[in-house]
């Protein structure tokens, strides 16, 4: 479409002042993240006035008074999001194939409904939701309530670059595998599921984040003793923003941007696999 | 035979396990998802506990509480509480604002954006969802930590002598705003984003083609093209702002109290009432619900 | 029919999805060794009848046997059938020899016995070169023939082919044609071809069975479908016909006398079911005098003679020619609005042509007036 050479001046397509709102746009989103990141550098222990560069924050992060507290939090948050991802990146690929190969059957759209309610419903009330439950029940709060609520608000989120990617993927590949004598197992494990994997993988990616990411239900129902990377650094917050933190949420930062830059790659090499296949 | 072959065909490889594939997610989230929002409303019936937690005896307390000051059942004269009303009504107007701001902000982005050569379409898009990836307790206390009475922002403006006294974000409903614009703007932007980019130009050209300027076009053109996913965006920022909790708490002050706090009080500490703030999640539920329901309701008159 | 001799046998088979009715009963036998084509426009039914032979679809009622073994509760897994699909479906993550070598792997075979086979099919199929290429880096015809080495891999019993040449370019199609014609007679497989183009069908089949609204039209071999159709539809679809209006005035031994729409009276033969086990065909036997139908003429089979005062054959004005490089075809006008095609063809002897608007006379070769009833 761009190939068409038009002269800036009459392009349709062209609105004045949309570069410049996208700019504003782009610099709200990022001038606070900056400004953490270059102030985690400050040497100085006031955190508003600029003492030079130094790296005695993230020193501080791992050797500091606080440093324990950090890492076990640290730890918590990344086992708890890694077989929070896992269990329901294996549920949605299940439940993918089920709603998506199923054909229509009763209670499709519940099941749609059924699968979308952890997205649907605000985070606040599903966090309420969990805790009454949790003691209903009788559950201990602690990490073991933490993991379930986080498999449970991180299905759909497994769920809908699977079912997305299957979507695309042709019924006949299945139908090859089972003509070549592939029983339902085999003709999953050796012909479904690597077609389908992109999708997997970014399904468990999402979830993950997702995890990493959750604050309000993990500081409900986390229990005492138990903490998170968020439910620790909003702990800490409360008493007012340390240098340490800044470090800490530098940290955090890269490793986000370090995980949506692996799956953007993903999602390029995998676009690129395509675009092959589909030239004949 | 394309209609059979591609259509209504469906892999007879797994559909005799359907129920099978699903039993697991739909026991997950039924028990664990379902069956707690069931729980609550259960809960916003019963009598509180001064400790946390219930006595179970029916009771319409909260309720009544939430809107008479427990005039109606209680000892004091019926008259309407205006406090919680108010918080609700609060929260509604913050999520409105902020979706109409990142509508105002999000849509040139994201027509920007669609608009690129495919070659630079994909980095502008990753500028754009890289903020939206990283946590969002982060990005608030960054965004506290930006906006500080003391922080850099006042700093930067006081240096360059375009203000004498640090402005008074923090605090304020102003800072809400930001931080709720902040937290859901790629929420706005990528929808619309995906609906321009299915937009058939050649209807822009058409336009221009019959004597309609620019501004006419987008109006008149472009606009109801990409409505579905203007109307997705806005879904997007509103649910999850209205029921926001950190943008409130962290950035905002007592003035600035929104639902999501309100009902975050009633289970911390002793001095929560669980009935009450489960009465409070059901209103909220049931106003988000509304908001979906409107939006399942165009989708299927979009259809048509 | 020879029990022995039939490979699969289609009996009373309906098919229906929901409201629809795709197949509306069909009863045949498709013979060992043979290939048999089922020919249909889109929506005919029959890739749902070859999606039932795979397994890949229920039937609503009827049985299909393989070499007299019922079918129906047998998984397409079980099935010692193999399909080339349309889309070829090749596995896009395994190379050309795990492809071809994937039936061989779920069936058990061993590592050796495997890698034989592959390298034998690789051979047939003339891909030495691409053994370790993905299906995205080879050409569509290349794709072609990996999805063919990898269906016949296992030695099936039957080859099932939906549509496997729709995806090429004409060139690379018909030099296809031949080889899988090739491909069927030295491997003494059973190939069943679904296709909707008609060429394709008369250039490789041994039979073909024409299909309409989910029924069978006809069955009968290339030439029989061709030159003797048993209905209007058959007629119609394979090939070029005039049809032209016509009432029985006379039933002779083999044939019947017409008078067509436009005044003129032709002798025609009458259509009858060569096929010994077809269905749908409606019955010629009982043509009475009176009764309507359709006189089918090809093209190729009438000529333009100058009008002599002794013949009694169609006369009509000459309308536009249209130069087809081999051809030339002529409109002819018998009335106002009954118009033949001719298709003459371009050789030295006959190109002095009649001029645009003169009167001509059609003759119409021995035998090939067909007449149609309905």
């Amino acid at each position: 479409m761009d190939r068409y050479a038009y002269s800036k001046r009459f392009d349709v397509k062209r609105y004045p002042g949309f570069l410049l709102i996208t700019m504003v746009c782009l610099l709200i989103l990022y001038a606070p993240l900056l400004v953490v990141m270059v102030y985690s550098f400050n040497d100085s222990l006031s955190i508003t006035k600029w003492g030079g560069f130094s790296l005695r924050w993230y020193v501080d992060v791992f050797t500091g008074l606080e440093a324990e507290k950090y890492k076990r939090a640290a730890w918590n948050s990344l086992s708890i999001a890694l077989m929070a991802a896992t269990v329901s990146t294996a549920m949605a690929t299940a439940a993918a194939i089920g709603m998506v190969r199923g054909g229509q059957f009763k209670g499709k759209s519940l099941s749609f409904g059924l699968i979308s309610i952890p997205i649907m419903v605000p985070e606040i009330v599903t966090a309420v939701a969990m805790l009454i439950f949790f003691s209903t029940i009788g559950l201990t709060l602690g990490y073991g309530s933490i993991l379930i609520a986080h498999i449970v608000f991180c299905i759909p989120f497994a769920y809908l670059p699977i079912a997305a990617r299957l979507q695309g993927i042709e019924s006949s590949y299945e139908e090859a595998a089972q003509d070549l004598y592939a029983n339902r197992w085999k003709t999953f494990r050796f012909v479904l599921m690597p077609i389908l994997f992109p999708g997997m993988l970014s399904g468990f990616l999402l979830a993950f984040i997702i995890s990493l990411d959750d604050f309000i239900i993990t500081n409900f129902i986390k229990g005492a003793g138990v903490e998170t990377l968020p439910t620790a650094i909003f702990g800490a917050v409360k008493q007012g923003i340390k240098p340490n933190i800044m470090a800490l949420s530098t940290l955090m930062l890269l490793f986000s941007v370090l995980m949506v830059s692996l799956s953007y790659i993903i999602g390029r090499t995998d676009r690129s696999v395509d675009s092959k296949s589909n030239k004949d | 035979m394309a209609a059979f072959g591609s259509g209504s065909t469906v892999s007879r490889t797994f559909a005799p396990v359907r129920n099978w594939l699903l039993m697991p997610t739909w026991l997950t989230v039924g028990i664990f998802m379902l069956l707690p929002l069931l729980l609550i409303l259960v809960y916003s019936f019963l009598t509180k506990e001064f400790r946390g937690g219930v006595i179970w005896e029916f009771s319409l307390a909260a309720y009544d509480q939430f809107i008479f000051d427990r005039g109606l059942f209680g000892d004091a004269e019926p008259s309407i509480e205006w406090t919680y009303i108010n918080i609700f009504l609060r929260s509604l107007v913050q999520a409105t604002v902020a979706t109409l701001f990142c509508l105002l902000i999000g849509f040139p982005t994201a027509y920007f954006i669609a608009t690129r050569p495919p070659s630079t379409r994909s980095l502008w898009l990753f500028l754009i969802t890289v903020p939206y990836w990283v946590n969002l307790l982060i990005r608030t206390v960054s965004m506290k930590f930006l906006i500080r009475e003391s922080g850099p922002l006042n700093q930067a403006l006081l240096g360059l002598g375009i203000i004498d006294t640090p402005l008074e974000i923090i605090n304020t409903n102003l800072a809400v705003q930001l931080g709720l614009f902040y937290s859901y703007l790629p929420f706005m932007v990528l929808p619309i984003y995906a609906s321009v980019e299915r937009y058939n130009f050649s209807l822009s050209e058409a336009g221009a083609d019959l004597y309609a300027g620019k501004w006419t076009i987008l109006r008149r053109i472009i606009l109801p093209s990409i409505k579905p996913g203007i109307i997705a965006g806005c879904i997007l920022v509103f649910v999850p702002s209205l029921g926001a909790f950190l943008a409130p708490d962290l950035l905002g002050g007592a003035k600035t109290f929104m639902i999501g706090s309100l009902i975050e009080e009633q289970f911390k500490g002793n001095a929560g009432n669980w009935p009450f703030g489960s009465a409070a999640s059901m209103i909220l539920l049931s106003l988000v619900l509304f908001v979906l329901l409107f939006y399942a309701r165009s989708q299927a008159r979009e259809q048509l | 029919m020879d029990e022995i001799n039939t490979a699969i046998s289609i009996r009373d088979v309906k098919k229906r999805f929901g409201d629809f009715i795709a197949i509306s009963g069909m009863s045949f036998n498709i013979r060992d060794n043979e290939f048999f084509t089922l020919l249909g426009p889109s929506g005919c039914g029959k890739t749902t009848l070859l999606r039932m032979i795979a397994g890949f679809e229920n039937t609503s009622a009827g049985e299909i046997h393989l070499y007299g073994q019922p079918l129906e509760n047998l998984t397409p897994n079980e099935r010692p059938v193999n399909t080339v699909f349309q889309s070829y479906a090749l596995f896009p993550h395994m190379n050309v020899a795990k492809n071809i070598g994937f039936g061989l792997h779920m069936l058990g075979w061993s590592k050796a016995e495997i890698q034989e086979r592959v390298e034998q099919m690789i051979k047939t199929v003339e891909l030495h070169e691409f053994a370790h290429r993905k299906p995205a880096q080879l050409s569509g015809g290349q794709q072609q023939r990996v999805a063919l080495a990898r269906a016949m891999a296992p030695k099936p019993k039957v080859l099932l082919l939906d549509e496997p040449l729709s995806a090429l370019d004409l060139k690379l199609r018909q030099q296809m044609r031949a080889e899988l014609k090739a491909l069927q007679k030295t491997t003494g497989i059973t190939f069943i071809f679904v296709t909707h183009d008609q060429e394709e069908a008369l250039t490789m089949s041994d039979r073909i069975a024409v299909m309409s609204a989910g029924e069978v039209q006809q069955i009968g071999t290339p030439t029989e479908v061709y030159e003797q159709p048993a209905n209007r539809f058959v007629a119609e679809f394979i090939g070029k016909t005039n049809l032209i209006e016509a009432t029985v005035t006379e039933v002779q031994n083999d044939s019947v006398v017409c008078k067509l729409v436009t005044g003129q009276t032709i002798n025609a033969v009458t259509a009858q079911n060569h096929s010994e086990d077809s269905s749908g065909v409606s019955p010629s036997a009982n043509i009475i005098a009176g009764a309507q139908g359709h006189i089918s003429l090809r093209p190729e089979q009438l000529s333009i003679t100058e009008v002599s005062s002794s013949s009694s054959g169609l006369q009509g004005t000459l309308g536009e020619a249209m130069y087809l490089g081999t051809d030339t075809q002529f409109d002819v006008n018998l009335s106002d609005n009954v118009c033949l095609t001719v298709r003459r063809q371009n050789s030295v002897e006959n190109s002095n042509l009649p001029e645009f608007g003169e009167v001509v006379e059609l003759s119409v070769a021995q035998g090939a007036a067909r007449f149609l009833a309905g």
